[in-house]
């Protein structure tokens, strides 16, 4: 096409090759911003990427907190699976760590995306744990209380300098309500976990403390309703499904359970979850 | 504290966030009501007509910019500011439009292409994250490459009302449009996909630029009596 233009006319030619100029001229102002832009632009998805990772990291190490503490039912000493649980999780806070140091000075929603999904498992795994020690709902505060850093290698070579006052070292992170309401909700499956496992271990308390627990919660889902992010109410159909299959399990016990060996519980019971028993007249 | 009232505080929450939401949407839609005014404006420029007329319809958008800019002051005291990408999603399509009429007017007045700078100061907000409402650069970027799908059209009517030399300037300018956009890594999110149609608008123009060279109507602006 240039060449044609070329042809054309001489004036023609002139602006053409100023055209061809512009495209490699790095010189001009809109290469220039251009470029600026480019850097921008760059340093973002470099540190969008680095959450990233660092989130992928805080879920794998969750999710094996978790797995540890679903051990928790059938072994002897139930004090030393939580401790190392929670030496797993401390390690998952170095991590979080992390992420609070890359969102040092940033809108923190800038690159939410990027590290929900880890926060809410650790949110999972941290509720988890605290319901096996407790029996109870791990508060928002309490989860935040936990997520305060200190930076102190940083600081060092800074406070030889200017000493800085040691409150300007303190990272917090903090856990949106929504994160905790979404890694609370995920919580309710591995608690249904722990309720047939525990069935398996011929344990009959746990059950009904579970289901008690979890009806509460739902409760409490059901009381957002609408008004919470809209991946709430998705999972509010799996809380009804493991509310059910919890509930279910207390109604077998109750009705069953006195007549049934309790080494027999276990397979009366996966037989019962797995579908409506059609035999149960027989029995 | 017990489930139940985690629960409440958690709704209690809620629906502070819903109401913030409410606050931002009734100011965002005002905002783009003016957006369209100001479209509305800036389309007569397609006309046969409106050509001579470019200053007075850029000197009217620019006082339509005003009252943006009073929208936007007015939408900057419905949330915190540090909260901007909270609630990002609520604005990033009208703020798109502004950043596109904005980088519009500022093309049919001088044929350069707006600075970042200069867009935030024509709708009253800062560049810098740190300072304030700011002007995200993807948003930026995104209301370039709307202008480019409005130029291409610019350069196809101003032919027909029988501006033969709008089209190459038109072309130089898109072209170095293209260069700069080159240079940029961008992922694979919506600004991505929409320079993807940025090469529909140069090829467009470049057809444009063809037709006209071929029939040697691009030679001089007088010279563009289409008999």
């Amino acid at each position: 096409m240039n060449r044609r233009e070329g042809e054309g006319c001489p004036r023609k030619n002139v602006t053409a090759a100023q055209e061809h100029d512009t495209s490699v001229n790095p010189s001009s102002p809109v290469i220039a911003a251009f470029r600026v832009f480019q850097q921008e632009l760059d340093t973002k998805h470099d540190k969008y990427e680095r959450l990233v990772k660092i989130s992928r990291d805080v879920t794998i190490e969750s999710k094996r907190a978790i797995f540890l503490l679903h051990r928790v039912s059938n072994v002897p000493d139930a004090e030393e699976v939580l401790n190392e649980a929670d030496v797993k999780l401390d390690g998952v806070r170095q991590k979080i760590g992390q992420i609070a140091e890359e969102l040092r000075g940033e809108d923190i929603y800038q690159y939410h995306r990027a590290y929900t999904p880890g926060i809410q498992e650790y949110v999972e795994a941290i509720s988890f744990l605290h319901y096996i020690r407790h029996r109870s709902l791990i508060s928002l505060e309490e989860i935040n209380a936990r997520l305060v850093f200190m930076r102190t290698e940083k600081a060092d070579s800074k406070s030889s300098a200017d000493a800085l006052p040691p409150g300007a070292q303190v990272l917090t992170f903090q856990v949106t309500p929504s994160d905790y309401l979404l890694g609370v909700a995920d919580l309710t499956g591995e608690l249904m976990r722990l309720c047939i496992s525990s069935v398996g271990n011929g344990d009959i308390d746990t059950p009904f403390q579970l289901s008690q627990f979890l009806r509460q919660i739902h409760d409490g889902f059901s009381y957002i309703g609408n008004t919470g992010p809209y991946e709430v109410s998705k999972k509010l159909h799996t809380l009804r499904q493991s509310l059910g299959k919890v509930e279910d399990a207390c109604y077998t016990l109750r009705v069953r359970g006195s007549e049934i060996p309790k080494h027999m519980l276990a397979d009366v019971f996966s037989s019962r979850t797995a579908l409506i028993d059609p035999e149960e007249g027989v029995v | 504290m017990s489930v139940t009232e985690m629960f409440s505080y958690i709704q209690g929450f809620l629906s502070a966030d819903q109401d913030v939401r409410e606050d931002i949407r009734k100011v965002v839609q005002s905002l783009e009501q003016t957006a369209r005014e100001i479209l509305t404006v800036l389309q007569s420029v397609h006309q046969p007509s409106g050509f001579k007329e470019i200053p007075t319809k850029c000197a009217k958008a620019r006082e339509l910019f005003c009252t943006v800019r009073m929208q936007i002051t007015d939408l900057k005291t419905k949330f915190p500011v540090e909260q901007y990408y909270r609630f990002h999603e609520h604005w990033r399509f009208v703020l798109q439009r502004l950043a596109f009429l904005a980088a519009f007017v500022v093309y049919l007045e001088s044929e350069a292409l707006v600075t970042r700078e200069e867009v935030a100061r024509i709708l009253g907000i800062e560049v810098e994250r740190e300072k304030g409402f700011h002007l995200d650069v993807e948003d930026y970027l995104a209301g370039v490459l709307i202008m480019a799908s409005e130029l291409s059209r610019l350069a196809v009517n101003s032919v027909t009302a029988g501006d033969y030399t709008r089209p190459l300037r038109i072309s130089n300018f898109i072209n170095e449009l293209d260069s700069g956009f080159r240079l940029l890594n961008l992922k694979n999110d919506p600004l991505r996909k929409r320079y993807d149609g940025l090469k529909y608008d140069v090829k467009k123009i470049e057809e444009v630029v063809y037709d006209l060279s071929i029939r040697g109507l691009a030679k001089e602006p007088e010279a563009g009596g289409d008999k």
